[in-house]
C-alpha cells in the first residue's frame, strides 16, 4: 500500500513539473497580451500598416510595418545564403568525409551553433561589415541598375539588411545543417548502394536516393532556421543602422527588426513605449509559434 | 558517360566547398576573438568593474559582469535542471501514449524555438511589471530558466530513452517499486548523458544576451546580490561596450568576447566529447 502511494507521489511530481512547463508558455502569451492591449489602446495610428515608432508621445503614433519588413528580409535573405550551404555541409559530413573523419567535422560544424549572437554581433561589426560593403559595393556596381534591390541610393552600404542577412545566415546554417545530416544519415545504406549497383555516380546516388528521402527533414530545418533568424536580436541590434522606412534597396544602410527593435528601444521607453515593444514581440511570439510549429510537425529535431 | 562523370566531380567539388565555407566564419570568428581579446584579457580585465572609467580611460574591467555572469546562470541551471529533468522523467518513464504527454512534448519542441527576447519580455512583463519587482539577477535567472528548460528535457530525455528497458523489467521482477527503479537504476544508468544534457543547456544560455537586457538591466559597479538592483552580464557587458564609439571599449568588448568564448567552448567541447566517449563504448 506505501508502496502504491509513493509510486503515486512520484509519478504526481513528474506530472506537476510537465504541466509547469505548459503553464509557462500560456502565462508568456497571457501576460504579453495583458502588458500590450493599453500601449494598443493608446495607438493613434494603424499598429499593422504605421512604420514609424513614437509611442512615448502626447498621441503616440507606432506601428510594426517596417519591423515586420526588415524581419522578413533580413531572415528570407538568410534563408536563402543558408540553405544551399547547410545542405551541402550535411552531404559532405554525412555521405562524401572520409567515415571516422564524419563525427570530428559534424563536431566542429556545431561548435559554429556555440558560439553566442552577441560574439557574431561584435564580429560582424568589426571584421565582416567592410568586407560585404566591398561585396555590396561590387554588387551594386554590376547588377544595381538591374536588379534594383541591389542598388544603393545613397552610394553607402554600413549597416544594411543584406549584411544582417549575411550574419543570420551564418548563424542558422550549423543548426540548419545538424538536422539535415541528422536526416540524411538515415538514409537506408541500401538505398545508396543500390543506386551505385545499378551504374550511378556518386553525385546521381544523392540526388536520386539520399536528396529525396531528405526533402521534409530539409524543408522542416529550413523553417526552424527560418525561425531562429526571425527572432534574433544582438547580432541584429549591433549591425543595423536603424530607420523605419519601408525600402526595398537592401545594400544600403537602414531597416529594423522586431527584436532589434525591443532590444535598442527599451533603455529609453516609457509606459506606452514600453508596452509598445511588448505588442510587437507579442507579433514575434506569434510567428515564431506559427513557423515552429509547422516544423516540428514535419520532423522532429535531435537535440544539438 | 563523361558528361555524368564531369557532373559528378564538378557537384562533388561544390559540395566540398561548401563545407569550407561553412567553416570559415568558425576559425575567422575564433581568430579574432583571440587576437583582438587578448589586447585587453588581463589580471585587471579579470579582476576590476567598471565603476568610475571614463569614456575613454583604457583601463576598467569585467569583473562585476563575470560575477553577474555566474549568479544568474548558477541561479537560472538550480530552477531548471529539477523542473527539466521531472518533466523528462515524466514523458519517458510515465506519460507514454498519453495525450497530456503527447502536448507536453509538442510545447517542450515550440519552446525551443522562442526567440530569448520574447522570455525577457514575458519575465519584464510578468515580474516586473506586474508582480513589481525591481531589475535584478535573479530576474534575468527566471528568463534563462525558461530558455533552458526546453533544451534540458529535450537531451534529458533522449539520454533517459537510451537506458535498456531490461534494467526496468529485471528491477520490476525483484519486487522494486516503479519510483524507486527511477531514481536507483534508471536515473544513474542514464547520469553522465544527463550532465552532458544539462551542460548543453548552460552553455547556451551562458551566452544569451536579449533576455539580461530587459530583466537585469546592466550596471557599471559590482554588485554581489543578485537578488537586489541592477547587474551586469558578461554578454551584455559586450555588447554595451562594443556599442561604445572608442577604441578602449571596443578592445574591452573583444576581451569579454574571448572571456565568454572560452567558457562556452570548454562547456560544450568538454560535453559532446564525454558523450562520444561513451558512444565509443
Amino acid at each position: 500500500m506505501t508502496t502504491r502511494t509513493a509510486d503515486r507521489a512520484f509519478r504526481l511530481t513528474t506530472q506537476a513539473a510537465a504541466g509547469v512547463v505548459l503553464v509557462v508558455v500560456l502565462a508568456i502569451g497571457a501576460f504579453l497580451v495583458n502588458r500590450a492591449v493599453p500601449a494598443l489602446r493608446a495607438d493613434t495610428a494603424n499598429f499593422l500598416t504605421e512604420t514609424s515608432w513614437f509611442p512615448d508621445q502626447a498621441k503616440p503614433v507606432f506601428g510594426i510595418a517596417a519591423l515586420a519588413f526588415g524581419t522578413l528580409v533580413s531572415s528570407m535573405l538568410a534563408l536563402l545564403l543558408a540553405v544551399p550551404v547547410a545542405v551541402g555541409t550535411a552531404l559532405f559530413v554525412a555521405h562524401y568525409a572520409p567515415r571516422r573523419l564524419a563525427r570530428l567535422l559534424g563536431f566542429l560544424v556545431d561548435l559554429l551553433a556555440a558560439v553566442p549572437s552577441v560574439v557574431y554581433g561584435l564580429w560582424g561589426l568589426y571584421f565582416l561589415k567592410t568586407h560585404v560593403n566591398d561585396v555590396a559595393g561590387w554588387l551594386d556596381r554590376h547588377f544595381g541598375s538591374v536588379l534594383t534591390p541591389l542598388h544603393s541610393s545613397t552610394g553607402t552600404y554600413g549597416g544594411s539588411l543584406f549584411l544582417a542577412g549575411i550574419v543570420l545566415a551564418i548563424m542558422i546554417l550549423p543548426i540548419i545543417s545538424a538536422i539535415v545530416r541528422e536526416v540524411f544519415l538515415q538514409v537506408p545504406r541500401a538505398n545508396i548502394e543500390a543506386a551505385l549497383a545499378l551504374g550511378a555516380t556518386r553525385w546521381e546516388a544523392m540526388r536520386l536516393a539520399v536528396l529525396p528521402y531528405g526533402r521534409p527533414g530539409i524543408v522542416s530545418a529550413s523553417m526552424l532556421g527560418l525561425g531562429r533568424a526571425l527572432g534574433e536580436t544582438i547580432a541584429v541590434a549591433l549591425l543595423l543602422s536603424t530607420s523605419y522606412d519601408i525600402s526595398w534597396h537592401i545594400t544600403q544602410p537602414g531597416g529594423a527588426t522586431f527584436a532589434a527593435n525591443i532590444a535598442l528601444k527599451f533603455n529609453e521607453a516609457g509606459g506606452t513605449g514600453r508596452g509598445a515593444l511588448i505588442a510587437s514581440g507579442l507579433v514575434l511570439f506569434v510567428i515564431t509559434l506559427l513557423v515552429n510549429g509547422v516544423a516540428r510537425a514535419v520532423v522532429r529535431r535531435p537535440t544539438l | 558517360m563523361r558528361r555524368r562523370k564531369l557532373t559528378n566531380r564538378v557537384m562533388g567539388v561544390l559540395i566540398a566547398v561548401t563545407f569550407v565555407l561553412a567553416l570559415l566564419p568558425l576559425f575567422s570568428v575564433l581568430w579574432l576573438t583571440v587576437k583582438n581579446g587578448s589586447k585587453r584579457f588581463d589580471a585587471e580585465f579579470l579582476t576590476h568593474s567598471m565603476k568610475g572609467i571614463g569614456a575613454t580611460d583604457a583601463a576598467g574591467g569585467a569583473y562585476h559582469a563575470i560575477v553577474g555572469t555566474l549568479e544568474q546562470v548558477g541561479l537560472a541551471t538550480l530552477m531548471a535542471v529539477p523542473l527539466a529533468l521531472l518533466t523528462a522523467v515524466y514523458l519517458v518513464e510515465y506519460g507514454g501514449i498519453s495525450r497530456f504527454a503527447k502536448i507536453v512534448s509538442y510545447v517542450v519542441d515550440v519552446m525551443t524555438g522562442v526567440p530569448s527576447i520574447v522570455a525577457g519580455l514575458f519575465v519584464f512583463a510578468f515580474w516586473i511589471l506586474a508582480l513589481h519587482q525591481p531589475f535584478s539577477g535573479f530576474a534575468g535567472a527566471l528568463a534563462l530558466t525558461i530558455l533552458m528548460v526546453p533544451i534540458v528535457v529535450r537531451g534529458c530525455e533522449e539520454m533517459l530513452r537510451l537506458v535498456p528497458s531490461e534494467l526496468r523489467e529485471a528491477s520490476y521482477a525483484l519486487g522494486i517499486p516503479r519510483w524507486k527503479t527511477i531514481l536507483r537504476i534508471v536515473l544513474p544508468t542514464a547520469l553522465p548523458g544527463l550532465v552532458t544534457a544539462i551542460m548543453l543547456g548552460v552553455a547556451r544560455i551562458t551566452g544569451e544576451t536579449a533576455p539580461l537586457l530587459l530583466t537585469v538591466f546592466g550596471a557599471d559597479a559590482i554588485n554581489n546580490d543578485p537578488f537586489h538592483g541592477p547587474q551586469s552580464g558578461l554578454p551584455l557587458f559586450v555588447f554595451d561596450q562594443a556599442a561604445r564609439p572608442n577604441q578602449v571599449a571596443v578592445d574591452r568588448a573583444w576581451a569579454g568576447a574571448l572571456t565568454l568564448i572560452l567558457i562556452v567552448m570548454a562547456l560544450n567541447v568538454v560535453a559532446r566529447l564525454a558523450v562520444r566517449r561513451r558512444a565509443a563504448h
